[in-house]
């Protein structure tokens, strides 16, 4: 188990670094469905089984799917990569700077904590699951559906231009 | 526990082998029946009855010249049909070819993972099958390759939601995502208790998709030889092309056995329970049943391909969204209804 966590950590960082270090956009997007496969690793690891399976439908089958879809469509490449000013280039680097500050700072002040072995294990399987969200949790749930309807209702709203 | 290893690696072995002999013999069967729809007699000259064809089809593909574009990004371009061909397999490790049989006092389950969220599995193995043809569309470096990718991708996503809403609505009556466990449910009533009575409209809604996600005719826009050539695989040859063709004959064996497990009783045939024969035997009619239901839905899938024509592409993005995403709603509301009132 303990190796296999490894493997997949490295995996995961590996793939990440790749998304943001290779110059074509496709090949950031493999890199990208490599980094979430090692997550889902990482969830069936954890035996949250559903999680692992939603994350595999959702983000590699549907999202990946149309980030690829997308970047294919713009046909992006060297020779049409849009030039960035001086200034954006300097944004950037000043904001991507800071991300970096607020997370050393959050790091530094982390602690380990000891491994509790006393954690229910089978939380992540679909039943547990289901009774925490419907029963403990059914507010916040039915909550946050309603804003993913009300994202789609807006996005079709966007998508349609001859609104009358 | 050893005989338990040794048992799931033969069973890993004949189910990987069973599929690639039935996806063989559909080739087959396919060209047989395109013969037979058009009054003509269909591969005759290969062994008996052209049973040898698939075999004298995959040397072929095998000792063809091996062909990569010069402008092709080589990694991604192989990297194409070998996804197909992996997705394709995958999903065959989560559904129960039948109950168990019994050797030496051991129960061993005829699955080969009876993980208990088998359908969401299925699912995501499915959303995944359609990257072969994207990576592979975009690797040629060719136009039409890129149109026909681009046509796959939209075409599985369209679909992948009415297909997800129809199982929503099955899942409502079974309470359970093992696909072993709704297999067992439906062996009430003499083994007839089939899941396509209680969820007719739901049943249909999955078959049209599963039509759409397996690239099939009236769904084949991907590869449409009229307008792009050869679609995705243009520019494939050799076994590669092999692998995509493959590829699709396997998805269509797998998604046979998911629609006959999951609506059509599994490995349940009738009076299953009342025929008084040990455990094993009825285990391996069941398997036997189990087979007859694919092989039907396989001759399903041909009959149609060689009955209803293409459809045109905006009547497919209009048929996924305006037809069956609303029916496949209604079906969840009729279900949770009826659900509810005979709680």
């Amino acid at each position: 188990m303990d190796k296999m966590f490894y493997f997949l950590a490295f995996l995961a960082i590996l793939s990440a670094l790749m998304v943001v270090l290779v110059k074509n956009p496709i090949h950031s997007i493999l890199y990208l469905l490599v980094t979430f496969t090692s997550i889902t690793g990482h969830y069936i690891l954890f035996n949250a089984q559903f999680l692992a399976a939603v994350n595999f439908i959702v983000y590699m089958g549907a999202i990946m799917v149309l980030f690829l879809f997308v970047i294919m469509f713009l046909n992006l490449n060297g020779e049409t990569e849009p030039q960035k000013s001086t200034l954006v280039k300097f944004a950037g680097v000043i904001s991507g700077g800071l991300l970096l500050l607020v997370m050393v700072a959050s790091f530094k002040k982390a602690v380990t904590i000891p491994l509790n072995t006393e954690v229910d294990t089978q939380i992540g399987l679909i039943k547990n699951l289901g009774m925490v969200l419907f029963k403990d949790y059914a507010l916040p749930f039915e909550l946050a559906s309603v804003l993913f309807l009300v994202a789609m209702i807006g996005a079709v709203m966007l998508a349609k231009k001859d609104w009358k | 526990m050893t005989i338990d290893i040794i048992f799931k690696l033969i069973l890993i072995a004949s189910i990987f082998g069973l599929s690639l002999v039935t996806a063989m013999y559909s080739t087959l069967a396919e060209r047989k029946f395109a013969g037979f729809f058009q009054d003509r007699l269909g591969p005759d000259r290969a062994g008996p009855y052209g049973l040898f064809q698939p075999l004298a089809d995959g040397l072929k593909l095998l000792t063809k010249e091996e062909i990569i574009p010069e402008s092709a990004n080589t990694f991604l371009f192989l990297a194409g049909p070998s996804l197909a061909m992996l997705t394709a397999c995958m999903t065959s490790a989560v559904i129960p070819w039948g109950t168990y049989i019994e050797v030496d006092g051991h129960k061993l389950p005829l699955q080969v993972a009876d993980i208990n969220v088998g359908i969401l599995f299925v699912f995501g193995v499915v959303s995944l099958g359609v990257y072969g043809v994207m990576i592979g569309g975009w690797a040629s470096n060719n136009k039409f390759s890129l149109l026909g990718a681009i046509r796959g991708a939209s075409q599985n996503i369209s679909y992948e939601i009415s297909m997800g809403l129809s199982i929503i609505a099955l899942v409502m009556i079974t309470g359970s995502l093992s696909m072993r466990e709704i297999t067992d449910q439906q062996s009430g009533f003499h083994g007839m208790n089939w899941y396509v009575i209680k969820q007719p409209l739901g049943f249909l809604i999955f078959l049209i998709c599963s039509f759409a996600e397996t690239n099939r005719t009236p769904f084949d826009l991907p590869e449409c030889e009229t307008e792009l050539v050869g679609g995705y695989h243009t520019e494939y040859s050799s076994m590669k092309l092999g692998f995509y063709l493959f590829a699709e004959y396997i998805n269509m064996f797998i998604s046979s056995a998911v629609m006959a497990t999951l609506y059509f009783g599994g490995y349940n045939f009738p009076f299953m329970h009342d025929l008084g024969l040990s455990q094993n035997v009825v285990a391996m009619l069941g398997v036997g049943a189990l087979f007859i239901k694919i092989l039907l839905f396989i001759f399903f899938f041909m009959w149609v391909r060689w009955t209803v024509p293409r459809f045109r592409y905006d009547q497919l993005m209009r048929l996924g969204w305006q037809v069956l995403i609303p029916l496949a709603i209604l079906n969840i509301i009729i279900t949770g209804g009826v659900v509810l009132f005979f709680q």
